[in-house]
């Protein structure tokens, strides 16, 4: 007769490099449930909202994740501009998208190299991770920080890029397409790491439709959706498809952000074409007032800066919903009923970001 | 130190920090650094580690948990807070949540400011604290030598 039992896993663990915190209710290597348990890295800073002048709020909203953090600038921007009736400049626009889109490829390379090492391929780990380290040599080259960059502001970006810099920036970018591709032919046809991942915490469309997935996790259950075609920033004058994959399982969720990579690179180069000449910033002045839901696509999925201002300097509510707050509850799906070695890369396939999560 | 004299472990621990700083301790450890040449290893085991890198401030719910892998690990053993969070607090130190930097709950012995700390410094800091872990051990074998062991 088998038991059952409950096994922790995290706050601490090796995979993961931050806290999150599992009940494993187990029988027999089988996971019957797991219980999240957050709040290891909660904050609070939503509160600062109401210490801090709102242009002065944009460095408090990019600390809320070293790993997105400048699309959280960006968003908390558009929905202070939206609000006042703020008009952003056209380049400004193009520069937030080419920002966005190298956090995205820092983003992914990140995570592809955690997954790797989650598996315990240790090689493919160090591969991945010195590819990132080109994308954020141009991302400090360009802003001056490596991860936390700095550069969103309300009514428009703090730093130009001068064409010739953009130009080679998209050399650059040409230049490890080619690794890019090397590597992700292991990633996508190894047989070894096919074995870890086929058929391997299954999502179903309908499941991951009702359970509110975003990002990746959904569109590797064959639903097409990105906040990108709703056309924020400069999305609506490029061209622009969604990444679908239809296996449901870890395979797909993998294989999405692998593809992902080279789109933002096609992004990035389109962008560096069509960006016009022109002012970086528009001055802003005056205290905000009614409110507004802003949007933006996150290397891990949606993401909702809900602003509101009372007719002062200072925002009277700021309430973040972030992309793996939305994957939780599909993460506890795909738990249910896998094996106990798996739980690890499952959980990876989420792309947890607690900082997020928690702020 | 022209040579160190083992190979020092480090345990990583992530306190309420925004990630920024975690993945520049992993970059530390992937090839543009490459801290493993100096034979540097992220262990999950406190038990196994020497060095115990802490990044973000302490929040409540975290304050026990840091505690514990604080004692876990064998002396002896260094403590190096990463990031101006780890430090003070930083820009949340006003947050309801926060009570502080990491020497809030353990004793702390090198401090990595920078936001996010920078690969280049947090090498700094772990290079300094192995001095420091070195210090620490001499004065256990004195210990033992007085206690006739």
């Amino acid at each position: 007769m088998s038991k059952k039992i409950v096994v922790p896993f995290g706050p601490q663990h090796p995979v993961l490099p931050e806290p999150l915190h599992l009940d494993l209710v187990v029988e027999d290597e089988k996971v019957k449930e797991a219980i999240p348990g957050v709040g290891y890295i909660h904050r609070g800073l939503e509160t600062l909202v109401q210490k801090r002048e709102y242009p002065e709020y944009v460095y408090i909203a990019e600390r809320i994740c070293g790993i997105c953090s400048f699309i959280h600038g960006m968003t908390y921007c558009q929905g202070v501009e939206t609000m006042m009736n703020v008009e952003v400049p056209e380049r400004a626009e193009f520069l937030r998208v080419i920002w966005s889109e190298y956090s995205r490829m820092h983003s992914h390379l990140l995570w592809l190299g955690l997954f790797a090492d989650s598996m315990g391929f240790e090689n493919l780990f160090m591969d991945a991770w010195r590819l990132r380290e080109h994308v954020l040599d141009d991302m400090e080259a360009t802003t001056g920080g490596r991860v936390i960059q700095g550069s969103a502001k309300v009514g428009g970006v703090r730093r130009d890029i001068s064409s010739e810099k953009l130009d080679e920036m998209v050399t650059g970018l040409e230049g490890i397409r080619g690794e890019l591709k090397d590597m992700m032919d292991v990633f996508l046809l190894d047989s070894s790491v096919k074995s870890r991942l086929r058929n391997i915490g299954m999502l179903s469309p309908e499941d991951a439709y009702e359970l509110g997935a975003v990002g990746p996790t959904l569109r590797g259950s064959s639903v097409a959706s990105d906040v990108r075609m709703n056309g924020y920033a400069a999305y609506d004058r490029l061209h622009f498809e969604p990444v679908v994959e239809d296996g449901c399982d870890c395979y797909a969720r993998c294989a999405v952000r692998a593809k992902e990579l080279f789109s933002s690179i096609d992004l990035i180069k389109e962008a560096a074409q069509k960006i016009p000449d022109g002012p970086i910033e528009v001055k802003v002045t005056g205290k905000p007032e009614g409110e507004y839901f802003s949007r933006a696509e996150q290397p891990r999925g949606e993401v909702i800066h809900y602003v509101k201002g009372n007719g002062t300097k200072k925002l009277a509510r700021h309430r973040v919903r972030t992309p793996t707050m939305a994957n939780i509850p599909p993460l506890v799906k795909m738990l249910e009923g896998c094996e106990f070695a798996d739980v690890p890369v499952i959980t990876l396939t989420i792309d947890p970001c607690i900082g997020c999560l928690e702020r | 130190m022209a040579y160190l004299k083992k190979s020092p472990w480090l345990l990583h621990y992530d306190a309420s920090s925004c990630n920024g700083c975690d993945i520049e301790v992993l970059a530390c450890l992937t090839p543009l650094y490459d801290v493993e040449r100096f034979g540097i290893i992220n262990t999950g085991n406190p038990k196994h580690a020497d060095v115990f890198v802490i990044t973000g401030g302490i929040n409540e719910l975290n304050r026990k948990v840091v505690k514990n892998i604080y004692e876990q690990i064998p002396d002896p053993k260094v403590v190096v807070a990463v990031g101006i969070c780890a430090c003070s607090g930083g820009v949340f130190r006003e947050c309801y949540n926060m009570a502080g930097g990491v020497d809030q709950v353990i004793p702390v012995d090198v401090y990595v400011p920078g936001c996010a700390a920078r690969p280049e410094s947090i090498i700094d800091g772990i290079v300094k604290a192995l001095g420091i872990l070195e210090e620490k051990r001499e004065e256990m074998k004195e210990k033992e030598k007085q206690h006739g062991n």
